[in-house]
């Protein structure tokens, strides 16, 4: 729902104490650990701003580690994710920045790798009420908050790419929410994320798949 | 269907003779497009983290992160279970819970924000309390639970209810009236006077500033809990004997967004004045910090 729900005023369920700086944290975490789709081995984390300041009695560190280990932001577990991480043989560092200057004061920088040596970067802030959004994935900067269903798809900057992922989508009747390109550079690697208000079917991800510039495609189902 | 004012909210209300509870039940289901039951389970589920978090720490005391706050609800109720409570079994059960809820989430617990976390004992502490001494059934809690999150909404969306927004009375006092509108309508009360009271409430904390202890959602936090749900009650209680206030809801929203933002700074959540302000709530921020 686009305005205020019930569930706004009379939620989020969450743990404590803080929506901003234990559930945002937490909700940036899960959505980082979602977009890696993959168990994390070692994490680093980097928190700016009021972040870096408040960090332990807010929980953040213990929020956003729990996240990363799959913890909802209603998840008792969040309590305990030093213990818990410790026991699945997870490496976790973080690094704390109170001095370079970030655009908005609750930021977290999340560097994951897996068994195999895989890496990706989240960079998240969180907005107020628990409510967040992811601002850069790897070197790439983009904007959406996981309200919606969202499709991130990774691609070479060409033409027709665009015109190809909504058409899929259009064949199907998903409607778009929001829509938009993020790039490198010209001609090299870009982000489209597509937020819609359907659920996208796996059968539109594969036809989707099929365009030789597309690279890899992340589904985050609302 | 839909409103965004107390004025349309209440004429929706008379138009469909209908309640306030009723009105954001229908608003729910129409925009974002769920049924009945839907709504009403997942408004079941919020109660039940509510309960707990409001009873939960009577029989388990615990100490806070920040370590400045844990074990109060338990002292309210051995107080109160003595006899010498000078505020009447309500009054003193609810301060209890409220104080409760407030202990659980700052020991890393599960709680509603409600609207925010920083005030999410205020509604289970006033309705739980209510429910007990009354002994009304869920359903009648499930509607005030509806009733309250109506005057929620509206503050979110003409006013607003963060504190380093607009300070405690942002927070604190949104959770009293939307609490107070919520008990008036339990009680039988109409529409005008739901908004009325939540009016009331807004107007008995105008003003009150934001100011953590060390930055931290537990002291005066805590104990401000506490004075939101004796603001609902009296609020509530004086619409229900007939007390008129004549400034009216929607005009009371803007005029506590207006005080909130001419806050100072110090006093809008940054921890730099009031109680974390003073000699006292410096030292404790500093020893905190660098444990």
């Amino acid at each position: 729902m686009n305005s205020l729900s019930i569930f706004d005023v009379i939620g989020p369920n969450m743990i404590g104490p803080s929506s901003s700086h234990t559930a945002g944290a937490c909700a940036i975490a899960l959505m980082a650990r979602r977009l890696f789709d993959e168990d994390v081995k070692k994490v680093t984390f980097t928190l700016y701003g009021s972040f870096s300041k408040t960090y332990q009695g807010h929980g953040t560190d213990k929020a956003l580690l729990g996240g990363v280990l799959g913890f909802a932001t209603d998840d008792p577990r969040i309590r305990n994710s030093f213990e818990l991480a410790k026991e699945r043989g997870v490496e976790v560092h973080f690094i704390i920045d109170e001095k370079t200057q970030v655009d908005h004061p609750n930021t977290a920088d999340i560097l994951m790798e897996g068994a195999d040596g895989k890496e990706m970067f989240v960079r998240g802030v969180s907005t107020g009420g628990g409510k967040m959004r992811i601002v850069r994935i790897n070197q790439i900067d983009v904007d959406f908050t996981g309200e919606y269903t969202t499709l991130i798809v990774k691609q070479f900057d060409k033409p027709g790419v665009v015109a190809h992922i909504t058409k899929c989508l259009a064949d199907e009747k998903v409607n778009i929410a929001f829509l938009r390109l993020f790039r490198e550079d010209k001609g090299a690697n870009a982000f489209t994320v597509v937020e819609t208000d359907e659920r996208i079917p796996q059968a539109v991800l594969e036809k989707i798949k099929k365009n030789e510039n597309i690279q890899e495609l992340m589904l985050i189902p609302m | 269907m839909d409103f965004t004012t107390g004025a349309t909210l209440q004429a929706v209300c008379e138009e469909k003779k209908i309640s306030i509870a009723q009105a954001m039940k229908e608003r729910e289901m129409t925009l974002g497009n769920v049924t009945e039951q839907s709504v009403m389970d997942r408004i079941g589920v919020a109660w039940k983290i509510m309960k707990d978090s409001a009873t939960t720490p009577i029989a388990e005391p615990r100490k806070s992160i920040g370590g400045l706050i844990g074990g109060e609800a338990k002292m309210m109720k051995e107080y109160r279970e003595s006899g010498k409570n000078l505020c009447g079994e309500m009054l003193s059960r609810a301060m209890s819970y409220a104080m409760g809820v407030l202990e659980v989430n700052a020991t890393m617990g599960l709680i509603v924000a409600a609207p925010t976390a920083g005030s999410s004992g205020v509604v289970p502490g006033a309705l739980l309390a209510y429910q007990e001494v009354k002994g009304v059934s869920d359903e009648v809690i499930y509607n005030g639970i509806l009733n309250a999150s109506a005057l929620g909404y509206l503050l979110m969306r003409n006013a607003s209810v963060a504190g380093a927004e607009a300070g405690c009375q942002a927070e604190v006092g949104a959770a009293s009236a939307m609490a107070a509108s919520a008990l008036v309508e339990m009680e039988g009360g109409t529409p005008e006077m739901c908004l009325n009271a939540a009016a009331m409430a807004l107007s008995n904390l105008l003003g009150l500033a934001c100011d953590p202890i060390a930055g931290l959602v537990e002291s005066p936090c805590q104990t401000r809990n506490s004075i939101g749900v004796a603001n609902a009650y009296t609020a509530a209680e004086m619409i229900l004997a007939g007390v008129k206030l004549p400034v009216p809801f929607d005009e009371m929203a803007e005029a506590m967004l207006r005080v909130g933002k001419s806050l100072p700074f110090e006093l809008r959540e940054t921890a730099l004045g009031g109680c974390a302000g003073t000699p006292t709530g410096c030292a404790l921020g500093c020893k905190i910090c660098k444990k």
